[in-house]
C-alpha cells in the first residue's frame, strides 16, 4: 500500500516498526489470566489451615514431582520446537512439538490419577471442607488452562503432520508457544502455594 | 451569561442549605427524630463531626477557588461577536505552572491525611475503660438481638444504655456479630457504622451524653426487609437503667388468668423460636419475647407495641413488614385473642 | 469553520460514498454478521443507549416508590430487584458498552488504521457483551428457577456474600447475575486485548506513542485496567458459582469461609471500574475541550502521565469501600492516603483543562455545554469523594445517600454528561449529519436543572442519616420533602434524555449535512468522508504531530515544530 504524507514538505522520520499484534494480544491475554490466577492463589492462601473439618492437606496430598517434571520439560522441549521451526526444519520441530504434547498429558493424567486417589480413597471433594474447596478450584483453574493448551498444541500438530505449517507460522507458533510457558510458569505457583506453603 | 448566573446562584442554594441544615443541629443536644450526623451526642460522632467540618471547610474553599476559575474563564475567554476568526496562540503547557499545581494538592493530601489518620486512632484504638458496658450485638434477618453478658440479658430491636458524662464517662462497648447475612450498626447521633459480619467479630463504642432515645436503622443491605430493620437506642439515666436491667432479669410473668394463651404459644409453633423464660419455649431464630411488653415496638420498629397491633402482627406478618421470616401462624380468632392477652401480660 | 479548500479529500479519502440499496434482511445481515469496527462500534453505542432507557425506567420507579414514606407503589421485593438491576444495567450494560463503543469506532480513525487488530474478535466481544446483557434480563421471565421463587437477582449490585449464598438466595436469579456478569466480562476482556493490540500495533506511521491523540492514550490505559480489573470479577463469579453449583465454601461462612475475602474481591474490581468508566469520559474532554477552545491540550505529557498515574493508584483503593467492616485502624489509614492521592492526578487533569481554556476563543455548541457541566460537576463529585476518604467521616457516610449522590455524581454527573458531549460531537462523523443544535441545548438545559435538582438535593438525606438500599423510610425522619425533590429531578433528567433519544433519530434522517470536519477538529478521524468508508483511509495516512489536522491547515505554524 502506498503512503501519502499529508504534509509533503515535512521532515523525513526514522523507519516505522510496530509490535506484532498477536504478540501484544497474548500479552494482553497473560496479563488478563493471572489477575484471575492471582485471586484464586489468594484465596487458596487465606484459607489455608481454616478448614474446619478434615482431611487437612498434611494428611491427603502427596507431592506431584513427576507430574511437575514432566510439565516443566514440556517448556525445554517447546523451547527447542520454537527454534526448529524458525529454521524451517519441520520434522524436527514435529517431533519437538509432539514430546510437549506428550508431556502435557501426562501431567493431565498425573493430576486426574491424584484427584481420583483424593475424592475416591481420601474422600475428598469440592464441598468437604475449604481446604476442597480451594484445592480443586486452583488446581482444576490451572489443569483446563493445560487442557486449552493442548488442544491448540494438537492443532497446530494436526497441521504440522498434513504438512501445512512452515517457517512463516513461526511467529504465531511462538505467540502459542508464549501461552504454554505461561501456563508452566503458573504451575510454579501453583505448585509453591498448594504443595509446600499449604502442606 | 445564563451559565454563570445558574452557577452563582447554585453556590449560594448549596451555602443556604448547608447552613440550614447544619447549624441548627449541630448545636442542638439530645436526641432528634431526624438522625443528623451533624447533631452529634457522643464521643465518636462529635470527634467525626468536628473532622467533617475542617474537611468541609478546605473542600469548600477547593471548590471557591476552582470554580471561580473556570467561572471566570467561560466568561472572558467565550468567542466574541465580532471575532476576526482567527486562531488564538497556541500554548503547549508549561512546567512551573503544572509543577505548582502538582504541588498544593500534595500539601493538601498531607495535612487532611494526618488529621485524619489521628482521628481513626482516637477512636478506633481508644482505650476501654474498665468500667464500661458490653454489650454483644447480633444481627438478624431483620431485627437486632441485644445480649448484656454481665447482666445475663438477652433483648430485642431496642437498646438500652446507661448515659454518659463528660465528667462521668460511661461508655458501652459492642462485640458485633450477625447470625446470617451482613448487616451494619448505624445510630448518626452517636458513632459512625460499623458492619456485623457472620464469622468476623467488629467492635464499636458509644458514651451517649443525653437521655432519650435515638433512631437509626440497619445500614448494609441484608435482603428483603432491610429497610425496616431499625434502630432505637434508649439511654437511660443511672437509676432507670438500673430499674430496667431488673426487670429484664426476672423471669416472665406466670398470671393464671392468661394460662390459655400460654398453652397456644406453647403448643404452636411459636416455641421453635421464640423464647419466654420459664416457658418450654427456647427457640433463637426469633426475639425472646420474655419482656416483651417492655418495648415500644414490634418487629424491629415496624409497628407500635400494642394489644392491636400485636394481634394483627400474628396474624398476618406481612401487614406491617411483607417479606419478614416470621410466618403467619394460621391461629383462628380465638386462639389470637387468647395469645394476644398472654403476650400483653409479658412486663 | 473548516476551510473547505484543504486538501483533506483528495489525500486521505479518494473515493466518494457508494449509496447502496439492499433489502430489509439484507441491511440486518450485514449488521450482524459484521467486523467492522464502525458498526460494531455503533451496535455498542446503540445498546448502551437502549440500557440507559431500560435502566434509567427502572430508576423512575424507583424515586416513585421513594418519593413519600411509607409509599406502597412497589413491594419490596420488586423494590429490591429493580435497585440491583438499576445498578448492574448502568455499570455493565450502558456504562462499559458506550465507552467500548466509542473506543471501537474512534480508536482505529485516530491512529490511522483500517480496522481493529482482530475484527472477528471484536464482533465475538460485542455478542458476548449483548449476550450477557440480555441474559441478565432474561432473569425477570426465567428466574424463579426449580423453587418457584426469586426472579429478577435482588442482591445489590455488590452482591455482598453471604447473602448470595442458596441459603438466602434460593432460585436462579443470583445465577442469573453471576453469569451474565461472567459472559459479558468475557466480552470486555476480549474488547480490551483488542484495543491494547490495536493501539501498540495498528499505528499508522509516524504516530508514535507520543503522538496519538489523547483519546487513545486513556483507552489505552483504561483497556489494560480492565485486563486486570474484570478479571477478578471474573474470579470472584467463578467462586460464587462454584459455591452455589458445586457447594464449594468460599463464602460460606458457615463452613469457615469470609463474607470479607467476596467484598475485597468485588472491589479490587469495583473500584477500578469506576475508573474504567471516568477515563473515557476524561478521553471525550480531551478531545472536545481543545477543539471548542481552539488552543492545543495544554500539557500533554502531564496528561499522560496523570491518566497512567489513575490506573495505577487506583488498584491500591478499593478498601475504602470497606471503611466500615472492620479492618485495622493501620489498614484504614493506609486505604485513606492512597485514595487522598487520587486526588492529585485528578487536580492536575482539571487544572490542564482549565489552562487548555484559558486564552481560547471558546464556542459554546452543545458538546461544549455538555464538557462545561462535566467539568463543574466532575469537581463536586471529587471534593466529595475527598469528604469520603476520610474514613471516620466515612463511617457516617458509607451506605448512606450522600455515597449514592457522590457516585451518582461521578456517573451521571461526569460519565454520562461527558458521553452525552461526545454523542453530539461524534454524530455528525458517523452519520454525516448534524444533531439539531435547537433540541441539543434543550436538551442540555432541561438534563442540568433535573441532574441538580436530583443529585445537589440527594446529599442531604445521607447526611440525616438515611441509608440507601431501603424500599421505604419513616414519615417522622424529616426525608419526605427531599426525597419528593429528588424524584422530581429524576423526572426532568427522564425527559430530557427522551429528548436526546429524538434528536438522535429526527438527526439521522433530517440534520443539516455535516461534511468532513465541521467541527474544525485536528485528530485524523476527521479527515475521512462523513461516515467514513468501511476502509476507513484510502491511503495510510502520515503524521507528524499530535494534531496532523492542525499541521494541514496552518502550514505557516504547524505543531510538529513546536513539539
Amino acid at each position: 500500500m502506498s503512503a501519502v504524507p499529508i504534509i509533503p514538505d515535512a521532515p523525513q522520520e526514522q523507519p516505522w516498526h510496530l509490535p506484532s499484534r498477536g504478540r501484544v494480544a497474548m500479552y494482553c491475554l497473560i496479563l488478563g489470566e493471572s489477575a484471575i490466577f492471582i485471586i484464586f492463589v489468594v484465596a487458596y492462601v487465606f484459607y489455608i489451615g481454616k478448614s474446619l473439618t478434615g482431611p487437612t492437606p498434611q494428611q491427603v496430598l502427596e507431592i506431584p514431582i513427576f507430574n511437575s517434571i514432566c510439565l516443566f520439560s514440556s517448556s525445554v522441549t517447546i523451547m527447542l520446537a520454537e527454534r526448529h521451526i524458525e529454521h524451517n526444519r519441520i520434522k524436527q520441530f514435529g517431533l519437538w512439538w509432539a514430546a510437549t504434547i506428550v508431556l502435557g498429558l501426562i501431567f493431565l493424567i498425573g493430576t486426574g490419577a491424584e484427584w481420583y486417589k483424593l475424592i475416591y480413597k481420601d474422600g475428598l471433594t469440592i464441598s468437604t471442607n475449604l481446604f476442597g474447596t480451594t484445592f480443586y478450584s486452583l488446581v482444576g483453574l490451572h489443569a483446563s488452562h493445560v487442557i486449552v493448551g493442548l488442544i491448540g498444541l494438537s492443532l497446530v500438530l494436526a497441521f504440522t503432520i498434513t504438512g501445512h505449517v512452515n517457517e512463516k507460522h513461526s511467529e504465531r507458533i511462538q505467540i502459542l508457544a508464549l501461552y504454554w510457558h505461561f501456563v508452566d510458569a503458573i504451575w510454579v505457583v501453583v505448585f509453591t502455594v498448594v504443595y509446600i506453603l499449604g502442606r | 451569561m445564563l451559565l454563570e448566573r445558574h452557577r452563582a446562584k447554585r453556590v449560594t442554594a448549596l451555602l443556604f442549605a448547608l447552613a440550614a441544615f447544619i447549624l441548627p443541629r449541630a448545636y442542638a443536644s439530645g436526641p432528634q427524630a431526624t438522625p443528623s450526623i451533624f447533631a452529634p451526642d457522643s464521643t465518636p460522632a462529635i470527634g467525626i463531626y468536628g473532622l467533617s467540618l475542617f474537611v468541609l471547610q478546605i473542600t469548600g474553599a477547593i471548590f471557591l477557588v476552582v470554580a471561580g476559575l473556570l467561572t471566570y474563564v467561560i466568561i472572558r475567554y467565550r468567542v466574541k461577536n465580532n471575532d476576526d476568526g482567527r486562531e488564538p496562540a497556541q500554548i503547549y503547557g508549561s512546567t512551573q505552572v503544572e509543577l505548582a499545581w502538582t504541588v498544593i494538592p500534595i500539601l493538601i493530601v498531607v495535612v487532611l491525611f494526618l488529621t485524619t489518620a489521628r482521628m481513626i486512632f482516637a477512636i478506633q484504638d481508644a482505650p476501654r475503660p474498665t468500667t464500661a458496658l458490653d454489650v454483644s450485638v447480633v444481627g438478624h434477618q431483620f431485627w437486632w438481638e441485644f445480649r448484656y453478658p454481665q447482666q445475663g440479658i438477652v433483648a430485642a430491636n431496642e437498646l438500652h444504655v446507661p448515659v454518659s458524662s463528660t465528667g462521668q464517662p460511661n461508655p458501652t462497648y459492642m462485640k458485633l456479630l450477625s447470625a446470617d447475612v451482613d448487616h451494619s450498626f448505624w445510630v448518626p447521633q452517636l458513632a459512625g457504622k460499623t458492619d456485623l459480619i457472620p464469622n468476623h467479630v467488629n467492635e464499636m463504642w458509644i458514651d451517649p451524653l443525653h437521655t432519650g432515645l435515638y433512631v437509626g436503622q440497619c445500614a448494609q443491605f441484608c435482603g428483603t426487609e432491610h429497610a425496616k430493620m431499625l434502630l432505637r437506642v434508649y439511654v437511660d439515666s443511672p437509676d432507670q437503667f438500673a430499674a430496667w436491667v431488673k426487670n429484664q432479669q426476672l423471669p416472665a410473668v406466670q398470671d393464671p388468668a392468661v394460662a390459655a394463651g400460654r398453652h397456644v404459644f406453647e403448643t404452636q409453633a411459636c416455641m421453635n423460636c421464640h423464647t419466654i423464660r420459664g416457658t418450654v419455649g427456647t427457640g433463637h431464630f426469633g426475639p425472646d419475647l420474655t419482656h416483651l411488653m417492655s418495648r415500644d415496638t414490634l418487629a424491629s420498629g415496624a409497628a407500635l407495641n400494642n394489644p392491636q397491633n400485636l394481634r394483627q402482627w400474628i396474624k398476618d406478618p406481612d401487614s406491617f413488614k411483607p417479606g419478614s421470616l416470621m410466618p403467619a401462624m394460621q391461629l383462628n380468632d380465638e386462639q389470637l385473642d387468647q395469645l394476644t392477652a398472654y403476650l400483653a401480660t409479658l412486663k | 469553520m473548516a476551510d473547505q479548500a484543504l486538501p483533506i479529500r483528495g489525500t486521505l479519502d479518494l473515493t466518494p460514498a457508494q449509496s447502496k440499496r439492499d433489502g430489509m434482511l439484507e441491511i440486518l445481515h450485514d449488521w450482524i454478521t459484521t467486523v467492522d469496527h464502525k458498526k460494531l462500534g455503533i451496535l455498542y453505542i446503540l445498546y448502551a443507549i437502549l440500557f440507559l432507557l431500560v435502566g434509567g425506567a427502572e430508576a423512575l420507579f424507583i424515586r416513585i416508590q421513594l418519593a413519600f414514606p411509607n409509599n406502597h407503589f412497589m413491594s419490596p421485593q420488586v423494590y429490591n430487584r429493580f435497585f440491583t438491576m438499576h445498578g448492574t444495567t448502568m455499570v455493565f450494560l450502558m456504562g462499559m458498552p458506550a465507552i467500548f463503543g466509542f473506543a471501537n469506532y474512534l480508536v482505529p480513525l485516530m491512529i490511522g488504521a483500517r480496522d481493529m487488530a482482530f475484527p472477528r474478535l471484536n464482533a465475538f466481544s460485542f455478542w458476548m457483551t449483548a449476550f450477557g446483557g440480555l441474559f441478565i434480563y432474561y432473569s425477570f421471565l426465567g428466574g424463579s428457577g426449580l423453587y418457584g421463587v426469586g426472579n429478577a437477582p435482588d442482591v445489590g449490585w455488590f452482591a455482598y456474600a453471604p447473602l448470595t449464598a442458596r441459603a438466602f438466595s434460593p432460585g436462579n436469579a443470583t445465577d442469573y447475575w453471576a453469569v451474565g456478569l461472567i459472559a459479558s466480562g468475557f466480552g470486555t476482556i476480549g474488547s480490551g486485548i483488542n484495543i491494547v493490540a490495536t493501539i501498540f500495533s495498528m499505528r499508522c506511521k509516524g504516530m508514535t506513542l507520543m503522538r496519538m491523540p489523547l483519546f487513545v492514550w486513556l483507552n489505552l490505559t483504561v483497556s489494560a485496567l480492565v485486563l486486570i480489573t474484570i478479571t477478578p470479577l471474573t474470579a470472584a463469579q467463578i467462586m460464587l458459582c462454584i459455591d452455589r453449583y458445586l457447594g464449594g465454601h468460599f463464602f460460606d461462612t458457615q463452613a469457615g469461609g469470609s463474607a470479607v475475602v467476596w467484598m475485597h474481591f468485588f472491589w479490587i474490581f469495583g473500584h477500578p471500574e469506576v475508573y474504567v468508566l471516568v477515563l473515557p469520559a476524561f478521553a471525550i474532554a480531551n478531545e472536545i475541550i481543545p477543539v471548542f477552545s481552539r488552543k492545543a491540550i495544554f500539557g500533554y505529557p502531564a496528561m499522560v502521565t496523570a491518566s497512567v498515574g489513575i490506573a495505577f493508584i487506583s488498584l491500591s483503593v478499593w478498601a475504602h469501600h470497606m471503611f466500615t467492616v472492620g479492618m485495622t485502624s493501620a489498614s484504614n489509614a493506609f486505604f485513606t492516603l492512597s485514595t487522598m492521592l487520587v486526588g492529585i492526578p485528578t487536580g492536575i487533569k482539571i487544572f490542564n483543562w482549565l489552562a487548555t481554556m484559558w486564552g481560547g476563543k471558546i464556542r459554546f455548541a452543545t458538546p461544549m455545554l455538555f464538557m462545561t457541566a462535566f467539568l463543574f460537576q466532575f469537581l463536586i463529585a471529587g471534593l466529595t469523594g475527598i469528604m469520603l476518604s476520610v474514613s471516620p467521616w466515612d463511617w457516617q457516610l458509607h451506605n448512606s445517600y450522600f455515597v449514592v449522590a457522590h457516585f451518582h455524581y461521578v456517573l451521571v454527573g461526569a460519565i454520562l454528561t461527558a458521553i452525552f458531549g461526545g454523542l453530539y460531537f461524534w454524530f455528525p462523523k458517523v452519520t454525516g449529519r448534524m444533531m439539531d443544535e435547537r433540541l441539543g441545548k434543550i436538551n442540555f438545559w432541561l438534563f442540568l436543572i433535573g441532574f441538580h435538582l436530583t443529585f445537589d438535593v440527594m446529599h442531604i438525606p445521607g447526611i440525616l442519616g438515611m441509608p440507601r438500599s431501603i424500599y421505604t423510610y419513616e414519615a417522622n425522619r424529616g426525608w419526605g420533602t427531599l426525597n419528593l425533590i429528588v424524584s422530581i429531578g429524576a423526572a426532568i433528567q427522564g425527559i430530557a434524555v427522551l429528548i436526546f433519544a429524538y434528536n438522535m433519530v429526527i438527526s439521522l434522517f433530517k440534520g443539516e449535512k455535516a461534511g468532513n470536519d465541521p467541527w474544525d477538529a485536528w485528530t485524523l478521524e476527521w479527515a475521512c468522508s462523513s461516515p467514513p468508508p468501511s476502509y476507513n483511509f484510502a491511503t495510510e495516512p502520515v503524521v507528524i504531530s499530535r494534531r496532523p489536522l492542525w499541521d494541514l491547515k496552518h502550514p505557516e505554524d504547524p505543531d510538529w515544530k513546536y513539539e
